[in-house]
C-alpha cells in the first residue's frame, strides 16, 4: 500500500507544481541578491541572508529559512489535508477500503507518503539552493576576496564539511517539525470530505499558534505551541551547537505526531464511510 | 451467500435500515428494489463493512461482518453509489493502482488482470486519456471493471446501469447473466423495476428501511386470473366467450379465466383462430407499488385543514 501511495504522490501533477514553486522562491531571491549585491545588514532580513554573499554554501540554510514560516507549512497542509479527505471527495476511499485495504494500513501509508513528500521537498529546496548559491555567490575557498570558511552564528569559523553536517541535521529537524504539523492536517482530514477544509483547519492552527507566539499573555502555553520550536534548527549553526531548544522541539513534535496519529486512527477506524 | 438478521442502522434520529432479514442464496441473481432513500445504499455499505450497523448481524460468504470483513472482501466485487476513480489518471492506471493496493495476485499477472477486466466491460480499446475526460457511461464501465478485477464469487452492485445508454444496459445485463451462469452470485440494488425484472431471479423490496417482500420473481408475479388472447376473429371469440370477456381492444381480448390451455382448446374447438395466448401475471411494478408507500424524495406540504381530501 505504501508503494501505491508513493506512486499516487508521483503521478499527481499538483505535487510537482508545489515542489517547483518551493524551489523557485529561493532562486528568485538569489537572483535579486546577486544582481544588486545588496545583502541585508547582519541581524536584519532573513536568517543567513547577510552572510550568503560571502559564501554560497550557506545559501541552503537561508533558503530553508525563507520557505519555513509559510510556504512549506502551506504545502504540507495541502498535501496532508488531501490524504483521507481527498480520497473521500473523489469517492475512491470506499473502493480502496473494499479492495480491501485495512483502515489502519491506509492511514500509515498516507503518513509515510506525507513524510516522503516532506523529505523530498526540503531536500530539493536545499539542493537547488546549494546549486544556486554556489553558482551565483561562489562557494568556500573560491569566494573572491573573502575568507574561505563560513562564520558560525557564534563567530567561530566552520569548514565546508562541518557546514554540510550541520545542514543535514537542520534538514532532519525541519522534516520532523513539518511532520508534527502535517499530522494536524491528517487528523483534520479524517473528519471531512473536503481536502481544502482539512488544509484550512491546519493553517488556522498554524496562524493561531504564530499569533499566540507574539503574545506575552500566552507565555504559559507557548512551549506547547506547534510552531514554538520551529526556528530551533538555526541553533545547529551555532558553535557549539545549542541543543536545548532542539531537544525540546523534537520531543514536542514527537508528542504531536504520536497523539494526533493515534487520534486520527481512533476516528478513522470507527467511522462510518458514507462518502 | 448473504444473510442478515435484524439489521438496523440509525443515523442520529433517522432510522435508515430497520430490522432487515436478508437472505441471498448461492447462484441467485438477487434484485434489491426500493424507492430512492429507502436505505438500499446504507444496506450495501453495511454488507461491505463501510458503515457499522447499530444492531443486528451480518454474514457474508459464511463469515461475520464487519468482524472478519477482511477475509470476505477479497472474494467480493462491488460498485457502491456510482463509480469513482482518480480523475487525472487513465482508466488503466486507475485499475493497476487498485489492483496493487490490496492483497492477492502477483505483480507479473497484473497487466493481464486489468486487460481482462477492461475487455469484459467493453473498454479494451480505451486510450490513455484521463478519467476526467470519460463520459458517464465509460466511468460506469470502468467501475464495473474494477468490481470484476478479482474474479469475485459475489458481485454487489449498486445501480450498475446508471448513465448507460440502452445498448450499454443490454451489454451489461448479458455480462451479468453470463457471469452468473459461470457461478457468480449477483446482488443488484436498484430502483429501476425493468432492470430487476429482466435480470433477476429473486427480489427483495425495501421500503423506508424495512424489507417488505422477499421471494422468487416468479412467485411474486402471481397470475391475475386473466388470460390475454390475440385472435384474427375477435367477434367470433367474443360470441363464444359469453360474458367472460373483460376488455376488448381490436383483436386483443382480456378474458377472465384461470387456465390458458383450456381456454385455447375451447376457442380452437369453437373454430376461432388464436394468434397468441398468455396468462396475465402481475407486473413487478404493480407488486412493488402495492407494498411500498410514497417515494422518499417526495416532500408534500402539511395538509391544510379544510382542504378537499
Amino acid at each position: 500500500m505504501i508503494g501505491v501511495e508513493l506512486r499516487k504522490l508521483m503521478l499527481r501533477p499538483r505535487n510537482w507544481l508545489t515542489l517547483l514553486l518551493l524551489c523557485l522562491l529561493p532562486f528568485i531571491v538569489a537572483v535579486f541578491l546577486s544582481v544588486s549585491q545588496l545583502a541585508p545588514p547582519p541581524g536584519q532580513g532573513g536568517a543567513f541572508l547577510s552572510a550568503v554573499l560571502s559564501n554560497g554554501e550557506l545559501y541552503p540554510a537561508a533558503a530553508l529559512a525563507m520557505v519555513l514560516p509559510i510556504f512549506l507549512p502551506l504545502s504540507v497542509a495541502v498535501t496532508a489535508g488531501d490524504s483521507i479527505a481527498g480520497e473521500a471527495g473523489t469517492g475512491t476511499l470506499r473502493y480502496l477500503l473494499i479492495r480491501p485495504v485495512g483502515r489502519v494500513r491506509l492511514l500509515i501509508a498516507k503518513l509515510v507518503a506525507l513524510a516522503v513528500f516532506v523529505v523530498v521537498a526540503i531536500v530539493l529546496v536545499a539542493v537547488t539552493a546549494l546549486i544556486t548559491g554556489v553558482t551565483l555567490f561562489g562557494g568556500g575557498a573560491e569566494a573572491v576576496g573573502q575568507p574561505g570558511a563560513v562564520t558560525s552564528l557564534s563567530g567561530a569559523a566552520l569548514s565546508s564539511d562541518d557546514l554540510a553536517l550541520r545542514l543535514l541535521a537542520a534538514i532532519g529537524y525541519i522534516v520532523v517539525s513539518m511532520l508534527g504539523f502535517g499530522v494536524i492536517a491528517l487528523f483534520a482530514s479524517t473528519f471531512t470530505e473536503s481536502s481544502l477544509g482539512a488544509a484550512l483547519i491546519a493553517l488556522a492552527v498554524l496562524i493561531t499558534s504564530s499569533v499566540l507566539e507574539t503574545l506575552d499573555a500566552a507565555t504559559p502555553v507557548k512551549p506547547y505551541l506547534p510552531t514554538h520550536y520551529w526556528l530551533a534548527w538555526i541553533d545547529f549553526f551555532r558553535d557549539p551547537v545549542f541543543w536545548r531548544s532542539i531537544d525540546s522541539g523534537l520531543l514536542l513534535q514527537a508528542g504531536y505526531i504520536v497523539v494526533l496519529f493515534a487520534a486520527s486512527w481512533a476516528n478513522f477506524a470507527t467511522k462510518d464511510i458514507t462518502s | 451467500m448473504i444473510k442478515t438478521h435484524g439489521l438496523t442502522k440509525r443515523y442520529g434520529r433517522t432510522l435508515a435500515v430497520d430490522g432487515v432479514d436478508l437472505d441471498v442464496r448461492p447462484g441467485d441473481r438477487y434484485g434489491f428494489l426500493g424507492p430512492n432513500g429507502s436505505g438500499k445504499t446504507t444496506m450495501v455499505r453495511m454488507l461491505l463493512g463501510l458503515v457499522y450497523a447499530t444492531s443486528g448481524e451480518i454474514e457474508v460468504l459464511g463469515e461475520p461482518v464487519p468482524r472478519r470483513v477482511h477475509r470476505v472482501l477479497p472474494r467480493i466485487g462491488a460498485l457502491v453509489e456510482g463509480p469513482a476513480a482518480y480523475p487525472h489518471l487513465s482508466g488503466r492506471r486507475n485499475l493497476k493502482l487498485l489492483d496493487a493496493a490490496g492483497p492477492g495476485g502477483p505483480r507479473r499477472t497484473r497487466k493481464s488482470r486489468v486487460e481482462d477486466a477492461l475487455a469484459a466491460v467493453g473498454l479494451s480499446g480505451v486510450d490513455s486519456r484521463p478519467v476526467r475526460a470519460y463520459s458517464l457511461g465509460m466511468r460506469q464501465r470502468l467501475g464495473l471493471a474494477s468490481a470484476l478485477l478479482r474474479k469475485p464469487e459475489l458481485l454487489i452492485l449498486d445501480e450498475p446501469t446508471n448513465g448507460l445508454d440502452p445498448r450499454g444496459i443490454h451489454e451489461i445485463r448479458d455480462l451479468l447473466i453470463q457471469l452468473n451462469e459461470a457461478g457468480t452470485t449477483v446482488f443488484l440494488s436498484s430502483h429501476l423495476l425493468a432492470e430487476v425484472e429482466q435480470l433477476c431471479t429473486r427480489v427483495g423490496v425495501v421500503d423506508k428501511g424495512k424489507l417488505v417482500l422477499q421471494d422468487e420473481l416468479t412467485a411474486v408475479r402471481t397470475p391475475t386470473g386473466r388470460v390475454l388472447v390475440d385472435s384474427p376473429d375477435p367477434a367470433a371469440a367474443v360470441a363464444l366467450l359469453d360474458g367472460r370477456l373483460e376488455h376488448r381492444d381490436g383483436s386483443r381480448l382480456v378474458v377472465r379465466h384461470d387456465d390458458p390451455a383450456a381456454l385455447n382448446a375451447q376457442l380452437v374447438g369453437g373454430g376461432v383462430r388464436v394468434a397468441g395466448i398468455t396468462e396475465q401475471r402481475r407486473t413487478l411494478e404493480e407488486v412493488v407499488l402495492e407494498v411500498t408507500t410514497s417515494s422518499a424524495d417526495r416532500i408534500d406540504g402539511a395538509s391544510r385543514p379544510g382542504a378537499a381530501p
